[in-house]
This record gives structure tokens, C-alpha cells and sequence, in this order.
């Protein structure tokens, strides 16, 4: 596969393994990446047995289905309750539990939970179901919301009644903000999202050497991508360099995609978001500006219906007053007080160190996000794992 | 985030085009990348293309890793 | 759990807990309990037979390559073969729903036909129900069947040792892909063609080496990472396998990236896996690559005495990790 193949090819790993080990310094470091997909690739290609035992790839809060709290998803099985009422969302988002159920649950109860690979198929949707509801559960960030703003434009430029966005998508910034202020986490540097990055550039990212004094590489996804994005990473910290550089420019120029960021700009606007592991981070969220609230499911046209007797209608105005004193965790809490995601999706622990890890909580039945999430840092961590006994280090 | 992979553009219909990557062809949509011309490869994601791939850049990527590598020899 | 989910029938681990749990618990017997692809028994003349069911719940009904009829005879001639069985006479029993058009029931029944021809095997009976519509997807069917152990062939998933070769017979992936295209709101062109094929006349070549065929598995649900789980698990050994080796045709691999998969967890309904004794690993890969089942064979790994239970999977950059069972179902992802 063009563009592919090449950035797999063994020898290279091998010489970039080599070079790697030559300058990496003895002492320990943590790089931490912020995309699920590069947790995925990590995992999944083995990387980390072709660096020095010194060097850490830990995972932050990069997957957005693992960061969407409790209460957006327990919001969402409420509506998929309602008459004549379709749920479309990504494969990613099915399993994820909530505190009760997942919309995977709810579909085998009798929900209509329907599953797309591009926001635009529910327009389609929305078309051939005119006498029904199509309320799309938005999950992403900044590599998916332009889609998810260009299909809600698309929709109003086609006059679209029946499609509704219930939107949970996130910024990385302020994220990779918001770790760096609470300081859990010794972070040594950045792999930054190769994806994310083609939409917003390079300089979105200036503030984390300027202000934290961190190097950052923006990285691709495939293997060599991977270790020469290390390589640039240790070559920094060497030669006493703080910057952000990009190791993935085939794909990412400084600028980004402006004509992305118009759409998405266009539709949405950001706001305060609570995030599972992070509580509310200021700014950090996607909603739909008053233009467009037409197409909005976050708001009074959808309250959800009680799930199991218990009355999960949160007025909007106390759901407003939580977000608003910060609830850390509390998500976490109200599911069940041994889950660590919170401190999974810090980076503070490795998911091995979470007591749940592989016993009670395994990818056929997971208790948190992490481990149900097709990316997520525990999933990753359960399906790839090295046997201690055979490679010398476990995850 | 995100799974993307470089497809290339075969045929462009308005915003739209026919993509293919090693004979799988699929529709996607070109709203984010105005300047991609049929022949180009485009980094698709969820069903838009969100980046022209830069060759240039790419053939500069390899070259730059081969060396890497070849100084470990 | 409560329901029974989508999951639970994607050949995966919560499939394997149901079975386990709930019907090797209800039924259990020597027999079932090796969880093989079919029975072999032993009756009181001697002689070995084995036998076999499946259903087949295909959508769409005719995809490239293939329709449901072809797959009902396939599969169930494939599974008695994975027991090292000569396959000779199959059921098929359709269920219908109401309003089924008659000319794709009798495309249908001709290919089935076709395909005992081919697999020279006997349709001997069967049976046809028609439910109201709505209570089935357009066609559902099963087959079951018998066929004969030759002596000295012992071939089970429990049989694998240290330092036995494991061979793969072709392209992994292709059928699932080809089916999926053909699906609404997958939207992808392909020309791939499902592989499904008859694989007893392969499989009979083999065997005329007894002595050399542990194991033989066909990599349905849950794709090639499951099976050879399944194979470690019930040999309580371990296995390594090199990715690089691992045939997959670029085409599947781009359909994967499109969609979010990953070509080890695809179904494919054409293809086995065998675990040969090292010593006869070169000749039987001859053998397998001279018929036109096998043409794309390759040994794509080695059955180890370390990490039992465990597949460790080389990967394409030269690192190592576990490639294990799936788990639900697998899903199409964005991220």
C-alpha cells in the first residue's frame, strides 16, 4: 500500500532502534502519546521492543470514546427510549458502558442503534427514515468534527428536518493542557496526534515548550513514523532543544487545514466539556452554535426517559451546575469506585497496575471505557500484552 | 485518533470523487481539500479526504529514515 | 448478562464462554468436549465417522464469489475435513421467509448442487420450513453431515506439540471483505471474491501423510487469530508466528484500512490452517501448494512449549506482542 509499506520496512526499524538506543540518555523518560490510534499502533506493532528499557510510551487521554463521561452516555440510551427514534453513531461508541448499559445493550433490548463510517451516511439515513428521529451521538476530535460540521451544513443546506447531534466531541490543546497543569505525570515529551495535526498545524502545540519547556513531534502512524518521532524526541532533549517539531509531513503542514477549520468553525463553537479522568476543562468541547441549534439533541427537545426505575432525567440546569462546579471523576464514581480510567487516561498508572486489569475487567466484559474502547489504553495493553516470561518487559 | 489511509483520486465529480487504494474503490467526499486533482493521493478519514499527501515530503521521510538506518550498520 | 448480544455469535471469546458455559455444561461428553469442528466417534465395528453442523445466516444471500447455497455445502464438507474426515453425505434444511422469490430460492438450490458435485458428496435429505415475513432475513439454512476417518489419521485441535510447523493454505481475509462489500453502508467496489471452496479433496491429499497432520482448522468467524488461540488452548501450547509470512492480498489489507479491520480477525470460508511435524513440513507444503486450494500456501510460524495457551505474533517492524482470540464482535472504527 503507497504511502504505507514503506513505513513499515523492518531494516529501517532495526537502524532506527539502533540510532535510538545510541542517544537516548540513561536516565528514565516518559513520552506520552495522545491518540488512541497511536496507543494502537504501539501496542500493536510491538514498538516498544525495539527501544531501550529507559524509554516510557505512556498513554494520555487520546481516545474519545474513553473520555466521554458516564452522563453523555447514559443521555444518549435515554433518547434511543424515545418513539420513533434512531441512534447513529461510529462502531467505536457501541460497546461503551455507561452507568447502567451501552448502546450495544440497549440495541439487543429492541433500540434502533444504527452504525456509519462517515457522518455523511446519516444524512442518507435521515433521508430514507423521514418519519423518524436520527439523532447522531458526535464523538471525536478535531480530525473528525470538521466531517461531523460539514454533514450538519450539508443538512441544513438541504433542508433536512430529522437529523439531531448529540455532540460530545473534544479539543487536544486544552487537554494537553489541563495534564500538564495538574502535573500527576512526569512528561518528557510529546508524540502529538499525526491526524489531528493535519487539521490544526503545528503551532496549536507552541504553548507546551514555551511555557512547560517539553519538546514535542508530531507523528505518523505507522512504525517508522513511531521511532523517528522518538529519535526527534531524544535528539531535542540532547541537544537542549524545546520545540514543536513535525516528523509527519507528508501529511501535516504548520498551518493545518484552514479550509477544515472554517467549516468546523462555522458550525460549532467551544465550550466548557467534562472529560472522564479530567473532569471539566474549560473550552475543551464542541457545541453547536445557535445557527444551527435546530439540529442540537443536547438540548429541552430530548429529555431522556429513566432507565431501570431510576430517573436518570437530569434537568438541564443541575446537569449545567455540574459541569459547571467541575466533577471531577464523579462519572467514575456513580459506575463503580474500583475503576481506574480516570487515572488510566492521566497516565498516572499503566492499566496493569489498575486492580481490576484483566480479572474483573476484560474486553468481553469491561467495566470501564479504556478496556472497551477499540483503542482504548487498557483494550490496547489487554490485547497486545507481552508474557513477562518471554519479553523482557510487560506493558 | 484517527485511522486515515492514502487513497489515491481517480476521478472527481464536484465535491465528490471516486478514490482507490489497491483496487478497493470507494466514493469520498472532497469538501476540505479544494486544491486535490485527480492523480493525487488524499489522507481519507471517516469518509472525507482531510489532507493532500505531500510526496514531495514523503520521498524526503524515507530518505531521511534510510540514512538513519544506514549509519546504524 | 441478560441478552444475548451480536457478539456472542462472532466466533470470538464470548462466543467460546457461551459454549462452554452454557451447553458443554448441558450436553457434555467426550465427543463435544474437544470442541473440534465436528465428532469423531468410534463405533463398535471400529471404524471412525465424524459428524458435523452448521448454519448459515449470510447477508447478503449472493455475494461475489458465492451465494448461501454454496457456503451450506462448503462449510459442513470443510468442518468434517478439519476432523480428517472423508465427507459423503450432507442434509441442508432451509428455513424461508415469507415472500422469498422463487427464482433466487432455485439459483440457490442449483448452486448447492453444484457444490456436492464438486466436493463429491451426496445431499441425501432435508427439510423446508417458510416463516411470515419479517420472522427471518429473506433465507437462513443448516447443514449437517457424516463422513469417514481413515485409519491412523488423528487429527484434533489438542494435538499440537513443540516444534510442529504451522502452514497456512492461502489469502486470508478475502471472503469476508466480499461479503461486506455487498453490504449497504459499506459502499466499497472491490473485485475480491470470496474464496469459498470445497476443501476435502485438498485435505485427502494431505492425509495420505497420517503420520505428519496434527491439527487442521479453517479460519472462519473470528478470523485466523482465533483459531490458532483455540489450537493453543486445547494443546496447551504455544505458538509464534511471523506477520511478514501471513499471505493477505494488498486489496484486503486497503478494504481493513478503509473500514477499520484487521485482516487476522476476517472470516474466510476456502482456507485451513494445518499443524504438520516439522520433518514432513516441507512435503506437505508441496503437496498443498501443487492444487489450486493451496496455490498462495505458506508456514507462517511454529508451535513452541512457552507461553501455552498463547499466540506470540513477529510483527511487520521486527517487534513482538500477543495475537489474541477476538473478543465481541468486530466492529467498523474511525479512530
Amino acid at each position: 500500500m503507497k504511502y504505507i509499506s514503506e513505513f513499515y520496512d523492518k531494516r529501517i526499524a532495526a537502524g532506527l532502534s539502533g540510532a535510538i538506543k545510541k542517544i537516548a540518555p540513561a536516565r528514565e523518560l516518559n513520552f506520552m502519546d495522545v491518540c488512541g490510534t497511536h496507543t494502537m499502533s504501539i501496542a500493536r506493532e510491538g514498538i516498544k521492543d525495539l527501544l531501550p528499557a529507559n524509554i516510557n510510551l505512556i498513554s494520555g487521554p487520546g481516545c474519545p470514546v474513553c473520555v466521554t463521561p458516564d452522563e453523555d452516555i447514559d443521555r444518549v440510551i435515554g433518547i434511543s427510549g424515545q418513539k420513533n427514534t434512531t441512534i447513529v453513531t461510529f462502531g467505536d461508541m457501541l460497546k461503551v458502558p455507561g452507568t447502567r448499559s451501552s448502546l450495544e445493550k440497549e440495541r439487543g433490548k429492541g433500540a434502533d442503534v444504527r452504525i456509519v463510517i462517515s457522518p455523511l451516511d446519516a444524512l442518507e439515513i435521515c433521508a430514507k427514515n423521514s418519519n423518524r428521529k436520527i439523532v447522531f451521538f458526535a464523538v471525536g476530535f478535531e480530525t473528525t468534527s470538521p466531517g461531523i460540521a460539514a454533514a450538519v451544513a450539508e443538512a441544513a443546506r438541504r433542508k433536512i428536518k430529522n437529523l439531531f447531534v448529540y455532540s460530545s466531541c473534544k479539543l487536544i490543546p486544552p487537554a494537553m493542557e489541563a495534564l500538564l497543569k495538574n502535573r500527576k505525570v512526569k512528561i518528557d515529551g510529546f508524540i502529538c496526534p499525526g491526524h489531528v495535526s493535519t487539521i490544526i498545524g503545528s503551532s496549536a502545540y507552541e504553548f507546551i515548550p514555551r511555557e512547560f519547556g517539553i519538546p514535542c513531534v508530531i507523528a505518523g502512524f505507522e512504525p517508522l513514523d513511531i521511532l523517528q518521532s522518538v529519535y526527534m524526541l531524544l535528539k531535542q532533549i540532547r541537544e537542549k532543544r524545546k520545540k514543536v517539531e513535525i516528523q509527519y509531513k507528508r501529511c501535516v503542514a504548520e498551518e493545518g487545514n484552514p479550509v477544515a477549520r472554517k467549516i468546523l468553525s462555522k458550525v460549532f463553537r467551544p465550550s466548557d466539556a467534562v472529560w472522564r479522568g479530567l473532569g471539566k476543562i474549560p473550552r475543551s468541547g464542541l457545541v453547536l452554535r445557535k445557527e444551527y441549534k435546530k439540529f442540537d439533541a443536547g438540548s429541552r427537545a430530548f429529555p431522556p426517559r429513566s432507565i431501570s426505575g431510576r430517573d436518570l432525567a437530569l434537568p438541564l440546569r443541575r446537569v449545567g451546575r455540574l459541569v459547571a462546579k467541575g466533577a471531577p471523576n464523579n462519572e467514575a464514581k456513580a459506575s463503580n469506585p474500583k475503576c481506574r480510567c480516570g487515572d488510566v487516561l492521566c497516565g498516572i498508572i499503566t492499566p496493569d497496575k489498575c486492580g481490576m486489569f484483566g480479572g474483573k475487567c476484560t474486553p468481553e466484559s469491561p467495566v470501564g471505557p479504556c478496556m472497551v474502547s477499540s483503542e482504548g489504553t487498557c483494550a490496547a495493553a489487554f490485547k497486545y500484552r507481552h508474557t513477562s516470561n518471554v519479553i523482557r518487559r510487560t506493558f | 485518533m484517527c485511522l486515515g489511509i492514502p487513497v489515491r483520486i481517480k476521478k472527481i465529480m464536484g465535491e465528490k470523487a471516486l478514490a482507490e487504494s489497491d483496487g478497493i474503490q470507494k466514493e469520498i467526499n472532497l469538501v476540505f481539500v479544494p486544491e486535490a486533482r485527480e492523480g493525487d493521493y488524499v489522507l481519507l478519514h471517516a469518509g472525507f479526504a482531510i489532507q493532500v499527501i505531500n510526496e514531495e515530503e514523503a520521498m524526503k521521510t524515507l530518505k531521511i529514515l534510510r540514512e538513519i538506518a544506514e549509519a546504524e550498520k | 448478562m441478560e441478552r444475548i448480544l451480536l457478539g456472542h455469535g462472532a466466533g470470538g471469546k464470548l462466543m467460546h464462554n457461551l459454549i462452554k458455559e452454557m451447553f458443554v455444561k448441558a450436553f457434555g461428553n467426550p465427543a463435544l468436549n474437544r470442541l473440534d469442528d465436528g465428532a469423531v466417534i468410534r463405533m463398535s465395528s471400529g471404524e471412525r465417522i465424524a459428524c458435523s453442523t452448521d448454519s448459515y445466516v449470510v447477508d447478503p444471500v449472493f455475494f461475489r464469489g458465492g451465494d448461501i447455497g454454496r457456503l451450506s455445502v462448503c462449510g459442513t464438507v470443510n468442518d468434517l475435513s478439519m476432523c480428517g474426515a472423508r465427507p459423503l453425505f450432507i442434509t441442508l434444511a432451509l428455513i424461508i421467509e415469507e415472500g422469498f422469490p422463487v427464482s433466487d430460492l432455485e439459483r440457490i438450490s442449483l448452486s448447492a448442487a453444484k457444490t456436492a458435485a464438486e466436493a463429491g458428496v451426496k445431499v441425501v435429505t432435508g427439510d423446508l420450513k417458510v416463516v411470515p415475513k419479517g420472522k427471518v432475513d429473506k433465507i437462513f439454512t443448516n447443514t449437517s453431515g457424516i463422513g469417514t476417518v481413515k485409519k491412523g489419521v488423528d487429527v484434533s485441535g489438542s494435538n499440537a506439540g513443540p516444534g510442529d510447523s504451522v502452514i497456512l493454505s492461502g489469502f486470508m481475509g478475502d471472503h469476508e471483505i466480499a461479503v461486506l462489500s455487498g453490504r449497504a453502508g459499506f459502499d466499497l467496489s472491490v473485485k475480491i471474491k470470496s474464496d469459498c471452496q470445497p476443501l476435502n479433496k485438498i485435505v485427502q491429499k494431505i492425509l495420505c501423510l497420517p503420520e505428519a497432520v496434527r491439527c487442521l482448522r479453517d479460519p472462519t468467524r473470528g478470523g485466523l487469530a482465533t483459531t490458532l488461540n483455540e489450537i493453543c488452548v486445547s494443546s496447551n501450547a504455544g505458538m509464534e508466528i511471523d506477520e511478514a509470512l501471513v499471505p493477505v492480498r494488498s486489496a484486503v489489507r486497503s478494504a481493513c484500512g478503509m473500514l477499520g479491520f484487521d485482516p487476522f480477525y476476517l472470516a474466510n470460508e476456502g482456507k485451513f490452517a494445518a499443524i504438520v511435524k516439522e520433518k514432513y513440513a516441507g512435503r506437505i507444503l508441496r503437496i498443498i501448494r501443487a492444487e489450486k486450494e493451496g496455490r498462495d500456501a505458506a508456514v507462517i510460524g511454529r508451535v513452541v512449549n512457552t507461553h501455552r495457551g498463547e499466540v506470540i505474533l513477529r510483527t511487520r517492524s521486527g517487534g513482538r506482542r500477543i495475537l489474541g482470540m477476538l473478543a465481541g464482535e468486530q466492529l467498523p472504527r474511525i479512530c
